[in-house]
């Protein structure tokens, strides 16, 4: 049976008293603005006047409308980069890290700055990094011979993006893969050990099958911020008016709204993001059910 | 021996990888800091060591920006980051408390509903929030940022309540004979042994607000004296662009990043545990 304080008398104001702030939360914050942003996106709306039925219209634009199919498929790219790069290297790191070596620490202190530290201030500096002329990077390669890059140009602006959200990144996916790991009994190895695998046949048959809940956790955060990017890539890649040269999804809605305020356009364009997410996640939870292995 | 010696080769080139992969990391740090000990003039030379080292950058930033915009940024900060890890801590918990202890019609039901909430992408609460505070006469003020964090959250909530229920049901059931009420036992005993828990979820907290750049860009004004720190030196860079001083640009950015740096470094443990604790006990 299910335990449960019952609530005595009075107290059952008191329990949805404290459950006030929530409710008010699902009304206005989340749910309700699901469905105000849904309703906003059949209307035309610029916040002054009256807003004006649109129908579909909205959505049909969307795919005429070139600036933001950029938008999306910048985001989709980014995404294709960003989240391969995130797990794959933040399990190295923690497959790394879990070899009881010394200094364990240290590394995992140094991997996780980033997390702490706003993506503002250290897209600051990365500007300075890339610098075609004055950057240290374009002076690391050209010592070693190379020619320099033009990072933060259009052809390059999406791999330097990339290679900064996924340092800002995988600090915390190693965190979650080391819990992962950690969690492996020491048996399994040693079974394993007993039956003749070498260390490489342990890593691929004991490790990755059992740290594969980890693998689908970190899919996912990193997919659903990799939908969501933003800070970083809005630092590094703005120019003068406002614009961008890599315009990503959030980047056209908040444009949008809040430049343009053209109000059913951005709406839109948050609910076709949302839906990006959902979709994402029925196929993600779909390929858990077959293929993640839970103890 | 062959095992012992693959072992070591195997370890030698763990620490090379790593060992490079943490210089990577510390780069830009490293960069940041020794741009802001050098001399403008000195803002694009290659020594990592500034010759001269100065610390005028750091007096700068107090005197460049107008009417002391640099202090007021920093005070807007702390203000709003403040404030919202206050409403966090205090709304999250109480809904966890209720979600985890109290037994009443709909607690399910309404958990679920919660939870869901986790898949809607912030982006989408953007515009009728906007809307709602345009009405109410909001924007342009601080509030808009510091109103949303007193009404919950399903992160929080959720964190909160895996740790609620670990604590025992005996203490409850003592606490109940001794005829506390339910706003006793949750005020009086689980806040006080969540701890550890309440400190994760106040930094987690802390460091978004810190760090947040979308919503301060939406709601307030675009003035020095009225903004926040993390915005204020994405306008500063934008000004220094037509010629000015990175190394003074580099000292903000450090005193930016300073704050959460200490706050990580004195409470690694809760801050690493509370990551692991979200991803694991999913």
């Amino acid at each position: 049976m299910e335990y449960g304080l019952k609530p005595l008398g009075r107290e059952k104001l008191w329990l949805w008293v404290m459950l006030v702030p929530t409710i008010i939360g699902l009304a206005f914050g989340t749910i309700g603005s699901l469905l105000a942003t849904l309703t906003l996106s059949f209307f035309d709306w610029d916040l002054i006047g009256t807003p004006t039925w649109a129908g579909i219209s909205n959505y049909v634009q969307l795919f005429q409308n070139e600036s933001y199919m950029e938008a999306f498929s910048n985001t989709l790219k980014f995404s294709a980069m960003y989240v391969p790069s995130v797990v794959i290297i933040s399990l190295l790191l923690a497959v790394l890290l879990n070899r009881k070596i010394r200094g364990v620490g240290v590394f995992r202190t140094v991997y996780f700055l980033p997390t702490v530290t706003s993506a503002v201030a250290t897209a600051l500096v990365w500007n300075m990094i890339y610098g075609r002329d004055t950057g240290i990077l374009n002076f690391m390669l050209e010592s070693v011979g190379l020619s320099p890059v033009c990072w933060l140009c259009t052809n390059n602006a999406m791999l330097s993006v990339v290679i900064v959200n996924v340092w800002g990144a995988i600090g915390e996916g190693m965190i979650i893969f080391l819990a992962g790991l950690t969690a492996i009994p020491r048996d399994y190895y040693e079974a394993a050990e007993l039956d003749g695998a070498s260390g490489f046949q342990q890593f691929l048959r004991v490790t990755v099958p059992l740290v594969t809940p980890s693998i689908f956790f970190q899919t996912l955060i990193a997919a659903i911020n990799a939908f969501q990017a933003y800070d970083y890539i809005y630092m590094l890649t703005r120019r003068s008016g406002g614009d961008s040269s890599v315009p990503v999804a959030v980047f056209s809605i908040y444009r949008n709204a809040f430049h343009f305020f053209r109000m059913g356009d951005a709406s839109a364009q948050a609910i076709q993001l949302a839906l990006l997410v959902a979709v994402f996640m029925g196929v993600m939870f779909w390929w858990e059910r077959r293929y993640v292995v839970y103890e | 021996m062959t095992k012992s010696l693959q072992k070591t080769v195997l370890d030698t080139l763990a620490y090379l990888v790593l060992g490079i992969g943490a210089l990577t990391m510390l780069l830009p740090f490293v960069w940041m800091i020794s741009v802001s000990f050098r001399e403008p003039a000195q803002q694009y030379s290659r020594n990592l060591i500034p010759d001269p080292l100065v610390f005028q950058n750091y007096a700068d930033l107090f005197r460049v920006l107008p009417n002391n915009a640099f202090l007021a940024l920093v005070y807007n900060s702390f203000k709003i980051s403040i404030l919202t890890v206050i409403g966090q801590i205090l709304t999250c918990a109480m809904a966890a408390f209720v979600f985890a202890v109290v037994k009443f019609k709909g607690r399910n039901l309404l958990f679920a509903l919660l939870l869901a909430t986790m898949m809607i992408p912030p982006q989408v609460s953007l515009i009728p929030n906007f809307i709602i505070f345009k009405y109410m006469h909001l924007i342009g003020t601080q509030w808009p940022l510091i109103l949303p964090a007193f009404w919950g959250g399903a992160f929080g909530t959720f964190l909160l309540r895996q740790y609620f229920l670990t604590i025992p049901r005996d203490l409850v059931d003592a606490a109940r004979m001794d005829g506390a009420s339910l706003f006793d036992i949750f005020w009086r005993i689980y806040l006080p042994l969540s701890k550890p828990a309440v400190a994760a979820l106040a930094i987690f907290v802390f460091k978004d607000a810190w760090n947040d750049l979308l919503h301060p860009l939406v709601y307030l004004p675009t003035d020095m004296q009225q903004t926040t720190l993390t915005v204020g030196l994405a306008f500063f860079q934008q000004q220094l662009q037509l010629g000015g001083k990175f190394t003074v640009l580099m000292a903000g950015a450090f005193l930016s990043i300073l704050p959460l740096l200490i706050i990580f470094f004195i409470a690694q443990k809760q801050f690493i545990e509370g990551i692991a604790l979200s991803g694991v006990k999913r």
